[in-house]
């Protein structure tokens, strides 16, 4: 792995961000627009609380989190679709540039993103609500952590996918994260789900991570069975999915995918 | 005589039941621009991705350097580069941003001074801070052989790398491949559908036709062979004929 080729895929985005507009939207904007209307929400059902405490700090809380998996998601198929768009692909694999390398490249645009669209969500949230979402204490770093590789987990997915079958299932960099969220228990405690659901949530990462915020918030303890789990799947996906796309890529380069992509 | 840096064998591409390349074999030697001539749909285009590992032949080798290009992919690659009509630059940076990118892709050291240089020989100047997007296609084409030069190859793929330029421009870009040829033993694989150019520019031509080699040889070889006084009557002839025993897509 060579860093001068990783650095030259961030610097290419860097200026990307650096002349657009739009784009630096999707980090300030959009984030701040969604936690705002959530937030006005969440304190209009205040007014009607009943026995559930720590209401804000949940639904505020979760939000922020949830940006953290969606941004991160986003970093890695946006930064993919940004090279089929300019039709670039091709300049980039007739370089000696790997996939490993490329991969890499996307993970830190992610991290990056995740970084800004946090400052301005845990700002916001401060402005808006006086909510302050490091009284999570220390565990914020961990539960921080394990989205973020949740989020490359389904950004991988989603950039294979969108690799093998093009422009057609492109408005999954979008909505894949969506397709996780009922499971990912992001608002709601697990328990609320059927049992059979309950057991496929327990295989999703992120839901691990939910839980495990609200055990902090309810009961001040570290969940670190939650945080077990969650580090366990994580390290488990990630694997079998950058593996997944290094066959996803050769696959593509036996069809003669690659060249066509985004056509 | 040099030895080949590029050796192509049985080179076969098959897309289900079409075949778009059909046991190709050719070498190219240090300094020889070799021409890949052929009508549209002849696997011209598809043997240079193959080259370019952005293919996986379905059976044949690729060579270059001496290696295997399925094994020694990175190796290989940072000695390549190609230049093509049908490939764009990210659209949303200057034309000197995109180089700069291109240069830390390829490892280069003394950037700028390279950019320089490159920018004055294909007279770029003038738009070397234009964003990409508001480039002419002729400017855009000037990019892309910018590109492909900047990082100084020894073995280069120009896919109809003249096609969208003006004739002073075209001249002076192939007036640059034959000088940066003579001073630094640079090897050319050379495609384009102007013959005049072709004639010009190769030390030899292959003829490709549904995949297959149909003819091969210096342009006044292969003008003897088939009896015609200029390279485009014998496109003509060849493309017009079906050769025996091939199979239509």
């Amino acid at each position: 792995m060579k860093l001068h080729r990783i650095a030259a895929l961030l610097t290419r985005h860097l200026y990307l961000y650096k002349r657009s507009f739009p784009r630096v939207l999707e980090i300030i904007y959009w984030p701040f627009v969604d936690l705002v209307i959530w937030g006005f929400i969440t304190l209009y059902l205040v007014q009607f609380k009943g026995a559930l405490p720590n209401f804000v700090l949940f639904f505020l809380g979760a939000l922020i989190l949830w940006d953290v998996l969606f941004r991160a998601q986003q970093g890695i198929t946006i930064s993919f679709l940004e090279e089929i768009w300019s039709r670039n692909l091709m300049n980039l694999f007739a370089s000696p540039l790997t996939t490993g390398e490329f991969l890499a490249a996307t993970m830190i645009l992610s991290v990056s993103k995740v970084l800004a669209v946090s400052c301005v969500t845990v700002l916001a949230a401060f402005a808006f609500y006086s909510f302050n979402v490091f009284v999570l204490g220390l565990s914020l770093i961990p539960f921080v952590l394990n989205l973020i590789v949740a989020g490359w987990c389904v950004g991988v997915l989603t950039t294979g996918l969108i690799m093998r079958y093009g422009q057609e299932v492109e408005v999954l960099a979008w909505g894949m994260v969506f397709l996780f969220q009922p499971i990912s228990c992001v608002f709601y405690p697990m328990s609320v789900l059927p049992d059979w659901l309950q057991a496929i949530a327990r295989l999703n990462p992120a839901a691990h991570v939910f839980e495990g915020m609200r055990a902090v918030i309810t009961a001040g303890a570290f969940p670190v069975h939650e945080l077990a789990w969650a580090v366990g799947l994580n390290a488990f996906y990630l694997t079998v999915l950058v593996f997944w796309f290094h066959m996803m890529f050769a696959a593509c380069k036996d069809k003669g995918l690659l060249v066509r992509v985004g056509e | 005589m040099a030895e080949p840096i590029v050796q192509v064998r049985n080179l076969t591409k098959r897309f289900g039941d079409f075949t778009a390349v059909d046991g190709v074999s050719f070498d190219i030697r240090q300094g020889e621009i070799l021409g890949l001539l052929g009508p549209n749909g002849a696997g011209k285009t598809t043997t240079i991705q193959m080259l370019l590992g952005l293919i996986t032949p379905t059976a044949g080798e690729i060579r270059m350097f001496g290696l295997p290009v399925n094994r020694h992919r990175e190796e290989i690659l940072g000695q390549v580069n190609f230049s093509s009509t049908y490939v764009s630059m990210p659209q949303a940076l200057t034309v000197e941003e995109n180089l700069r990118i291109v240069a830390r892709l390829y490892g280069m050291d003394r950037v700028t001074a390279r950019i320089d240089d490159i920018i004055k020989r294909l007279e770029m100047e003038e738009f070397r801070t234009k964003i990409t997007r508001k480039l002419s296609s002729g400017q855009m084409t000037r990019l892309s052989l910018a590109k492909a030069f900047l990082t100084e190859p020894k073995v280069l793929f120009l896919d109809e790398p003249t096609a969208s330029l003006d004739p002073d421009i075209a001249d002076k870009a192939r007036a640059l491949i034959k000088e940066i040829r003579r001073s630094t033993g640079l090897t050319v694989l050379y495609t384009s559908h102007n013959m005049r150019e072709m004639e010009e520019m190769s030390d030899r031509i292959i003829f490709l036709q549904r995949g297959r080699i149909v003819a091969e040889g210096t342009a006044e070889a292969i003008k003897a062979v088939y009896g015609e006084a200029d390279l485009e009557d014998v496109f003509l002839k060849l493309a017009r004929t079906a050769p025996p025993g091939l199979r239509h897509p």
